[in-house]
C-alpha cells in the first residue's frame, strides 16, 4: 500500500482548511520560484521523465502534451485551459481537489502555464459545483494578494492569471474542443481536429487542454523529482492516482493510492469490501462509465492501470470504480447508462445523435425482456456503427458500456428475453 | 401564488449584478466578451426567479453585441438554463447508475410524494421545482440531491423526506452527508490512509 508520505493529495477529505496558510503548511507553493528559474524545458522534461499520464480518461503523456506547444510566441498568446468539467458517471475526484487542495491547482496552473508560455489558465468547472467554484475563487484571491500569480508571479517578473470560467450542465464539455466552443461563449459541440488546440485552440490560439488531477499533480512532481513519481507504480503507468470507489461497497470513498494496485486490494482495504462479500460480486466498471465492465473472475486479480485493463479490453478512465452486487440488474445498469449518453450527446454527428437514442429504446426494451434475441446482434451493429464514426469519443463512450454488457453476460440478457416471451404465451 | 406573475417583461441587472458582470468580463479578452455569455445568463438567471425568459436572453445578446440566436441557443444547448418558470426551490435528483445503485430510486420516490409532483413539474403553489438530473459528480457520496449551491449526500427514503421538510419549514438543511457522520468523502468509520492528516483541526469551507 502507498506510504503517506507519497501521497500528494493530503487533504483530500477537508479536514483540514483549503486556504493559504494551510496549503503551506502542506508544502504547496514551497520554492515555487525556483522550480520556474529552472526554466520551461526543464519543466517539461522532469515531467516527461515522471511518466505521468493524462488522469482526464485517455491517458496521453503529460509532458508530451505539454511539449507540442510552440516553443516561441508567433505573436499569438498561449493558454493553459484546465478541464474541471467533471461529469464521467462514477467519478467525484476533481470536486475533491478544488474544494480541498485548490492551492495544488493553482501553482499546478503556474508552473504548467510556465512551461508553455502561456499568459493565462481558465479554469472550466461544471456548473453544478457552486460551491466548488466558489472555493477556487477564494484560494485564486488568496494566490493574487500574495503575489504567488499576476503581475510578477512569485516575483520572477512572469505575468499570469488564472481565472475560474463555470459551466452550465452539459457532460459533452468535458471534450476538450468542446470544452474551449463553449469557453469562447458558443454551444459545446467539438470541433474537428486536426488542427490540434496546441495549434488552434482557444481564440484561435495555440493551447493546452489538461485534467485538474494532472495540473494539480505537478508541483510536487517538480519538487520531489520526477524519478520519484516514476518510481511508484508499474513502467509506463506510474504515480499515484485518485481512485473513486462508488457502488455496491460497504464503504464507498475516494482514496489516493499507487497505480497498479489490484482491484481487489483497493476495494478491500479502502471501501470495506463488496457488500455481502467479494463473493457476491457481479461485476465492475473499473473506469467511469465509459469502459467496459468487468465480471467478477476478472476483478479478483486484475491490476488498477492503464495497460492492465486495456489487456482485459476496457480501460482505466478517469479510475472511477463502480462496483455491483449479485443484486444488480446488470440490463438496467447500462441502459441507464446508455440514456444517459442519449440525453448529452450534443447532437453534430448523424450516428451519435441518432443512435444513441436508438441504443437507448432498445436497452430499455431489453431491461423488460421485450425484445428479439434477433435485436441484439442489431444493437451490437448499431453500436459498431457509431464507434469511431464521429467527431468526438461520446459515440464511442455511448458504444462500450453496451459492448460489455453482451460481451460478459449476453447470456443473462437472453435468458430475460425467453422469460417475457414465456409470461407472453403463458398468460 | 401563480407563477406567471414573476414572468417579468423586461429585464435590466441590478447595479451590483452589473459591478458583477464588468468583473467577469474582465476575465477575457476585449474582442472575445462572448466568453461572457454563460456567467451572464446564469446571473441573470438567479436575478429573474431562476428562469431565462426572452427578455433575459436578449438583454445579455445586446449587452455582448451578439445576435439574439446566438444566445438563445446558449441558453437552449446548456441544461442549467430554464427556459420556463420554476419554482421558488428547485430539487435536482440524480439517478444515473451509481446513484441508482444506491438506492436513487427510493430518494425519487420520496420526493414526489412528499411534493406530489413528478419529475419536470413545479407545485401548484410555485414553491418547488422537481428535476431529475444526469450524473452530479458526486458518485462515492450516492445518492444525491442537489440544492441550491449544495449537494445533499448519502441520501435514503427518511432522510430526504426529512430534507424537504426542512424547506417547507423555511430552514437551509446542513449540506453534506445526511443519513452517515462520515466525514465528506472519507469511507465511513474514518479514513484508512493519512490519519495523521485527518485529525479534525476544525476543517475550513
Amino acid at each position: 500500500m502507498l506510504a503517506d508520505k507519497d501521497r500528494i493529495f493530503t487533504n483530500l477529505y477537508g479536514y483540514q482548511s483549503y486556504g493559504l496558510d494551510a496549503a503551506k503548511k502542506r508544502g504547496d507553493w514551497d520554492g515555487t520560484k525556483e522550480l520556474l528559474e529552472k526554466g520551461g524545458e526543464w519543466i517539461i522534461d522532469e515531467m516527461k521523465s515522471s511518466g505521468l499520464r493524462g488522469r482526464g480518461g485517455a491517458g496521453f503523456p503529460t509532458g508530451l502534451k505539454w511539449s507540442f506547444m510552440p516553443r516561441q510566441s508567433d505573436g499569438r498568446p498561449h493558454y493553459l485551459v484546465v478541464n474541471a468539467d467533471e461529469g464521467e458517471p462514477g467519478t467525484c475526484k476533481d470536486r475533491e481537489i478544488i474544494r480541498h487542495d485548490p492551492h495544488k491547482l493553482i501553482e499546478g496552473c503556474l508552473v504548467a502555464g510556465f512551461s508553455m508560455k502561456a499568459c493565462a489558465a481558465y479554469i472550466y468547472i461544471r456548473g453544478e459545483f457552486v460551491h466548488e467554484a466558489d472555493v477556487l475563487d477564494a484560494a485564486i484571491q488568496e494566490a493574487y494578494a500574495a503575489g504567488l500569480i499576476g503581475e510578477n508571479a512569485c516575483g520572477t517578473g512572469y505575468k499570469f492569471d488564472v481565472y475560474v470560467h463555470r459551466g452550465a450542465g452539459a457532460y459533452i464539455c468535458g471534450e476538450e474542443t468542446a470544452l474551449i466552443e463553449s469557453l469562447e461563449g458558443k454551444k459545446g459541440q467539438p470541433r474537428l481536429k486536426p488542427p490540434f488546440p496546441a495549434n488552434v485552440g482557444l481564440y484561435g490560439c495555440p493551447s493546452t487542454v489538461n485534467n485538474v488531477e494532472s495540473i494539480a499533480v505537478a508541483p510536487t512532481i517538480l519538487r520531489r523529482g520526477g524519478s520519484w513519481f516514476a518510481g511508484l507504480g508499474r513502467e509506463n503507468n506510474t504515480g499515484t492516482k485518485l481512485f473513486c470507489i462508488s457502488g455496491h461497497v460497504n464503504n464507498p470513498c475516494n482514496v489516493e493510492e499507487e497505480m497498479g494496485i489490484p482491484l481487489k486490494t483497493l476495494i478491500e482495504k479502502h471501501a470495506g469490501g463488496v457488500r455481502g462479500g467479494w463473493d457476491n460480486l457481479l461485476a465492475i466498471i473499473p473506469g467511469g462509465s465509459s469502459v467496459h465492465m468487468l465480471p467478477k473472475s476478472i476483478c479478483d486479480t486484475v491490476l488498477m492501470d492503464f495497460d492492465s485493463l486495456r489487456a482485459e479490453g476496457t480501460g482505466l478512465g478517469t479510475a472511477a470504480v463502480i462496483v455491483m452486487d449479485k443484486s444488480t440488474d446488470l440490463i438496467k445498469a447500462i441502459a441507464r447508462l446508455s440514456s444517459f449518453y442519449a440525453h448529452e450527446s450534443c447532437g453534430q454527428c448523424t450516428p451519435c445523435r441518432e443512435g444513441t437514442g436508438w441504443m437507448s429504446r432498445i436497452m430499455n426494451r431489453m431491461v423488460t425482456g421485450e425484445a428479439e434475441l434477433s435485436e441484439i446482434d442489431m444493437l451490437l451493429d448499431v453500436t459498431k456503427k457509431i464507434e469511431g464514426h464521429t467527431i468526438c469519443a461520446l459515440g464511442d463512450a455511448a458504444a462500450w458500456p453496451i459492448q460489455g454488457l453482451f460481451r460478459h453476460f449476453r447470456p443473462e440478457v437472453e435468458a430475460r428475453i425467453m422469460d417475457y416471451k414465456k409470461s407472453r404465451t403463458a398468460a | 401564488m401563480n407563477i406567471s406573475v414573476r414572468n417579468s417583461e423586461s429585464f435590466v441587472f441590478t447595479a451590483e449584478n452589473m459591478e458583477w458582470a464588468k468583473g467577469q468580463l474582465a476575465k477575457y479578452p476585449s474582442s472575445r466578451k462572448q466568453s461572457g455569455v454563460m456567467p451572464l445568463l446564469t446571473r441573470a438567471q438567479e436575478q429573474n426567479n431562476g428562469w431565462v425568459s426572452v427578455p433575459v436572453m436578449e438583454y445579455v445578446a445586446d449587452m455582448l453585441d451578439m445576435p439574439y440566436i446566438r444566445v438563445q441557443e446558449v441558453a437552449s444547448f446548456y441544461t442549467m438554463y430554464n427556459l420556463k418558470p420554476v419554482g421558488k426551490h428547485v430539487i435536482e435528483v440524480c439517478t444515473t447508475t451509481p446513484c441508482w445503485l444506491r438506492g436513487s430510486d427510493d430518494v425519487v420516490a420520496a420526493c414526489k410524494d412528499e411534493l406530489g409532483i413528478g419529475f419536470g413539474e413545479t407545485t401548484e403553489d410555485g414553491e418547488f421545482t422537481l428535476l431529475e438530473v444526469e450524473c452530479a459528480g458526486a458518485c462515492v457520496n450516492a445518492p444525491v440531491i442537489a440544492y441550491k449551491e449544495e449537494y445533499y449526500e448519502d441520501l435514503d427514503n427518511d432522510s430526504t423526506r426529512k430534507f424537504i421538510k426542512a424547506i417547507k419549514s423555511g430552514e437551509l438543511p446542513v449540506a453534506g452527508p445526511q443519513t452517515t457522520d462520515r466525514h465528506k468523502s472519507a469511507p465511513q468509520g474514518g479514513p484508512t490512509t493519512l490519519k495523521d492528516f485527518c485529525a479534525v483541526q476544525g476543517g475550513q469551507e
